[in-house]
């Protein structure tokens, strides 16, 4: 079985990101960068299944610029195969990121399609569940357990208001929540191995994927700063001001 | 102008998002239609009537809907999709799993977790764990669009809107196997007017009896931190965060929370903050209307004595 494991190059969890003074975009020049870490999750998932000789393969995929390969070739360090980069500077909505997906998903023909439930930069959590649409396959997002059996996948799901377990025949899309695993860190040896690993390169146009505009973004402006609050001394002052002055207990 | 919204139900009760939902696609304006897919979910519906600005409320009433999974769902709003110019759905587990497929299907791109509803093309959202917010004027003939419900407020329920029938049965080939529901008489998390929050402070789930108790005392809901639910103190459905629950209560108490971007990005729309916690440089400090540095173990109880 073959997993194909679409990735993200986004902004460290860590960085908090400033918004450009021209309100035209969020400011990333120089900020630390990586593995959108939902999409390491997928790919820890999907090297399991390799270990476990359930996958014989896992391929990443990721659409973006050249940068994006160091985000690859981390992937590849954790276990992954061999990657595909679909090379492209503009920023695409998760709509045309799914298209070019299902232009590699039918080359590649992959059994299971495992992608992290959303991108911390975008917030969108919307990719894996177009490819599915785009590939008439079923899903299960939000995934905190998978197991293969047979040609089934059954999925527990972290849902609104507990848990939730499909499951469903292969193919099939896969989304991954924080709580399905806990990534590896990649060796030494591992990350030297990644090095030699196969990475294709694509164009767009390689892809024959036609894509479109579907909106623009008319600014970017940081959220309303909250007001500078106060320390109180004791439970009494905390329960005395919440009652008077903030009136909400 | 008409636009579809996806009922948030469990069947017997139509869920307070709807009610949200409904007043964001108000502020768009036009005709308003609410589906409500689901199984035996009459009450669902009869409350979906009464959604002030609803005209109609479609019905989709079969098995095969019973629990809303993504593949059937999204094929049957596709099949209903000619006449709308806005769908939209709260983002909420099912809106977040279905929608984009509806858009995928559709050719259109999705806008998600809006916030503000600026004109009938043109949106705000958070990105960046709501470190920034865009505002996106969509070119789609059609807007598929989830809805951040804690940025709206329901609208009442004084009208009756006319109920119609969807007979369109789809299959899927999802099978639901079982489903585990956290039981709680508490409020939900989305409706609270209060919000008690724990964290790693709190060192193990039997400690979140003492915070269990100040929400009941309020009358509150209880919520936590990533760290919390994964050392297992508390179910999954309670994390508030950037990829867990967004809440806007009118009061948030966070205890033992250091306020991280990805927590913060959960709440810092709460009204009052209030933040509970013995690291003087915690960063939770930082977006709290009131700090009380201080042990969690002495505040909690005290807390408790005083209310
Ligand atoms: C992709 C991604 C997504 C994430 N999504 C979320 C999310 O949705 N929600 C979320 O919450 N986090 C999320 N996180 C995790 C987030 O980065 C933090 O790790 C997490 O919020 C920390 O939880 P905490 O504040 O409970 O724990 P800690 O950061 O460990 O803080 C514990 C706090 O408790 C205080 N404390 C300890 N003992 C006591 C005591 N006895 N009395 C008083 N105070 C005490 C400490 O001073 C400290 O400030 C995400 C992270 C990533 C990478």
């Amino acid at each position: 079985m073959k997993v194909l494991v679409p990735v993200k190059r986004v902004v460290d969890a860590n960085v908090k990101v400033r918004v450009k003074a021209d309100h035209s975009n969020v400011d990333t020049a120089n900020l630390k960068m990586a593995l959108n870490p939902f999409c390491e999750i997928a790919v820890e998932e999907a090297v399991r299944l390799k270990e476990a000789g359930i996958a014989t393969e896992v391929v990443v995929v990721s659409v973006g610029s050249k940068a994006v390969q160091e985000q690859l070739r981390t992937a590849m360090a954790l276990g992954a195969d061999r990657a595909i980069h679909i090379e492209t500077d503009e920023e695409l909505v998760p709509l045309s990121i799914a298209k070019l997906l299902l232009a590699v998903q039918q080359k590649e023909q992959a059994q299971l399609v495992v992608f992290g439930k959303q991108s911390i930069d975008g917030d969108n959590n919307q990719t894996g569940q177009m490819l599915a649409a785009l590939a008439d396959m079923p899903q299960a997002t939000f995934a905190s357990e998978v197991k293969v059996e047979g040609d089934n996948i059954v999925v527990t799901r972290e849902i609104d208001g507990g848990l939730q377990t499909l499951t469903m025949p292969l193919p099939a899309v896969v989304t991954v929540d924080l709580r399905l695993n806990e990534p590896r860190y990649a060796s030494l040896p591992n990350i030297m191995k990644a090095k030699r690993k196969p990475l294709d390169v694509h164009s767009v146009t390689d892809l024959a994927v036609t894509l479109k505009a579907h909106q623009t973004v008319l600014k970017v402006t940081p959220p309303a700063e909250r007001q500078a609050g106060i320390m109180v001394s004791s439970v009494e002052e905390l329960v005395e001001k919440l009652k008077i002055e903030a009136k909400v207990i | 102008m008409t636009i579809l919204v996806l009922a948030e139900h469990d069947n017997a009760h139509l869920k307070a998002d709807t009610a949200k939902v409904v007043a964001a696609a108000s502020a768009i304006g036009g005709d308003i239609h609410v589906l409500v897919a689901g199984h035996q979910c009459a009450e669902a519906a009869n409350a979906a009537k009464a959604l002030t600005g609803v005209t109609k409320v479609l019905v989709a009433d079969s098995a095969l809907y019973a629990n809303h999974l993504a593949e059937n769902l999204g094929k049957l709003i596709i099949s209903l999709s000619t006449d709308y110019s806005h769908i939209l759905s709260a983002a909420s587990s099912v809106g977040k799993d279905t929608l984009p497929r509806v858009a995928a299907l559709l050719d259109v791109a999705q806008i998600s977790e809006v916030i503000s509803v600026e004109s009938a093309d043109t949106f705000i959202r958070p990105i960046y764990a709501g470190n920034a917010l865009a505002t996106v004027q969509s070119l789609d003939d059609k807007k598929v669009m989830t809805v951040r419900s804690s940025a709206f407020d329901a609208v009442a329920s004084t009208g009756s809107a006319e109920l119609v029938a969807i007979d369109t049965a789809i299959d899927a080939r999802t099978q639901f196997v079982s489903q585990t529901l956290t039981e709680s008489a508490r409020p939900e998390l989305g409706n609270a007017g209060i919000i008690v929050s724990g964290g790693r402070g709190m060192g193990s789930g039997e400690n979140f009896a003492i915070l269990e108790q100040l929400a009941d005392k309020l009358g509150a809901a209880v919520g936590a931190s990533r760290a919390a639910v994964d050392a297992g103190f508390v179910p999954n459905d309670l994390q508030v965060g950037q990829t867990g629950k967004i809440v806007a209560p009118d009061l948030y108490i966070a205890v033992g929370i250091s306020g991280a971007i990805q927590h913060l990005a959960g709440m810092k729309d709460s009204k009052v903050i209030v933040a509970i916690n013995k690291d003087p440089e915690a960063p939770i400090f930082q977006v709290a209307d009131y700090g009380l540095e201080a042990d969690l173990f002495d505040a909690i109880p005290a807390l408790n004595n005083l209310l």
